[in-house]
């Protein structure tokens, strides 16, 4: 792990473990309902100042609290196109089986790749520190994720040209 | 030290729990619409009762000692008091007319049980009493200056005063006077005239976070209220300034006064805290869960390095912690007491919290609160 890998890791879980203080909580709004307030967003004074965490503009991440939900987005690092294609194509295919992952949003904030939602109905099932683990465990692993993809695509496309090209010597 | 007594009762979180006046039975609520009554066999809790009226979650029970009536209060917008019948052995429900149009959030009995106090998400608190001539729990409704949920209510022993906290970050002091009730009444502190309505003070700025929980001190004319900006707050009156006792733990929900000079509070850090008053100064003394290490495990090197090897990462393989509760403290309540005034010397809590445990902890066994109390 990279030197500055490390502080903005460490930045991220103590934003999180603060932030993921939830409680159950009944909305003031509709009636008999029960909905993240982070998402509504019906009532202001039960949302938190949303903190952006941030490596360099292309590693992001932002953390928003509310009284009984948490929405985490994360921007992954795309250095070229390659990566681009790659991070789309990864983060799509995650968000697709979003019920298996339980605290995984269908779609990503604007702005950002990948989009988290942990609710009280979360921590209540969960334990609370394993959560943030979970998810600092997962932005240690998909930059890795994703650079191994490359590395094993670019080795493929250098074989393919490589059996390709390799007919007109004969 | 000796440790607290510790309950598993459900693997669901417990939203709260109530004991009976000789703490020989409890209340709590398994995160759902029910709540079971356990009565105390031995080492143990023996279930006895369930009460299934209400349609939605369960956020708020309140026994009370004297005229042993449950008071539960539902996410249904509904209050319930139930009365045991002994001939029969169960629970009557009687339905409270709240008029409320969001979900009841916590509910309170006062100290001479002839009315209670229930918040609401309806941004109003319901002083209900009962009719004789219609047979029912009516209620009358404080609205003003309440702008968010109500998420906490206390009473003063003195029957009129209610001190309630909101999630629009501000703890306020109400007269709950009923007219035909409650005596003419007026207080040194918060006021001297004090119809019902009265705002005698209000607590607390934006800055702030939402109001957990609220509490009258024992004796004097104190409160304090923990909010969600990890701080602990008291006030000794209208114009006096508040004390802020400022922590750097996450941020507590649920507090307890232990006697005039020692407050317990709890939340999401799993553990109750002790707060003290020590040379005329408040301040934070300590962790009342010292922890314990679950269990020891030999060659920690060898693993630690066998877990690098074969899972290529360094991650902390404990997923227990430490504390006696593994999840936030949701209420911490008295037990007992000694002297005269129980309530003004409490020797021993309750807590109950999201893991499903109720623990009752002897607060003087441990070194930190001897030092202190």
């Amino acid at each position: 792990m990279s030197n500055t890998l490390r502080p903005y890791l460490n930045a991220v879980r103590g934003t999180l473990t603060a932030a993921m203080c939830l409680e159950n909580f009944s909305s003031q709004v509709v009636e008999r309902h029960n909905k993240p307030e982070v998402e509504a967003r019906f009532s202001k004074e039960v949302l938190l100042t949303p903190v952006v965490v941030s490596r360099n503009e292309n590693e992001q991440v932002l953390i928003e609290p509310s009284v009984n939900s948490l929405r985490i987005s994360i921007k992954i690092k795309q250095a070229d196109e390659i990566e681009r294609v790659l991070a789309h194509k990864f983060t799509r295919f995650l968000m697709m089986r979003a019920e298996s992952f339980v605290v995984l949003r269908r779609k990503p904030v604007a702005g950002y790749d990948l989009s988290f939602l942990i609710t009280n109905f979360h921590t209540e099932q969960m334990y609370k520190h394993k959560l943030v683990d979970f998810i600092i465990q997962f932005m240690e692993e998909v930059d890795k994720e994703i650079s191994e993809m490359k590395l094993s695509l670019n080795a493929r496309a250098r074989i393919v040209a490589e059996s390709y090209l390799t007919q007109f010597f004969a | 030290m000796s440790g607290p007594e510790e309950f598993q009762l459900f693997a669901s979180p417990i939203t709260c729990h109530a004991f009976n006046a000789d703490r020989t039975q409890v209340a709590v609520s398994p995160n759902s619409h029910e709540v079971y009554i356990y009565a105390r066999r031995g080492d143990g809790w023996t279930h006895t009762h369930t009460l299934s009226e209400h349609d939605k979650l369960v956020t708020s029970i309140d026994w009370a000692p004297k005229t042993n009536r449950i008071a539960t209060a539902s996410q249904d917008r509904n209050a319930y008091v139930w009365v045991h019948d002994a001939p029969s052995d169960t629970w009557k429900p009687t339905l409270v007319l709240l008029r409320f149009n969001r979900a009841a959030t916590t509910i309170r009995w006062s100290p001479h049980e002839n009315k209670f106090a229930v918040g609401s998400g309806a941004r109003q608190i319901a002083i209900c009493y009962f009719e004789e001539e219609n047979d029912w729990w009516v209620s009358k409704h404080l609205k003003k200056p309440l702008r968010s949920t109500v998420l906490s209510l206390a009473w003063h022993p003195d029957n009129i005063l209610l001190v309630a906290g909101a999630a629009d970050m501000k703890a306020r002091v109400f007269s709950a006077w009923v007219k035909g009730l409650d005596v003419k009444a007026s207080d040194p502190v918060w006021g001297e005239r004090l119809p019902f309505g009265t705002v005698c003070g209000e607590f607390g700025h934006d800055a702030g976070g939402w109001v957990h929980d609220v509490a009258f001190a024992p004796q004097s004319r104190a409160i304090a209220w923990v909010s969600h900006d990890s701080s602990v707050n008291i006030a000794t009156g209208p114009q006096d300034p508040v004390v802020t006792i400022r922590t750097n733990t996450l941020p507590f929900v649920s507090l307890l006064w232990a006697s005039e000079t020692a407050l317990v509070v709890a939340g999401h850090d799993c553990t109750p805290y002790l707060v003290a008053k020590q040379g005329g100064t408040w301040q934070l003394a300590g962790k009342l869960d010292v922890g314990q290490r679950k269990s020891v495990t030999a060659s920690n090197a060898m693993s630690k390095f066998r877990q690098m090897d074969s899972r290529a990462q360094q991650i902390n393989s404990d997923t227990e912690l430490e504390t006696v509760h593994q999840n936030t403290i949701t209420s911490v309540r008295a037990y007992s007491g000694s002297g005269p005034d129980p309530a003004a010397n409490v020797t021993h809590f309750s807590t109950s919290g999201v893991d499903g445990k109720l623990a009752i902890w002897d607060l003087l066994s441990t070194s930190v609160s001897r030092m202190t109390v």
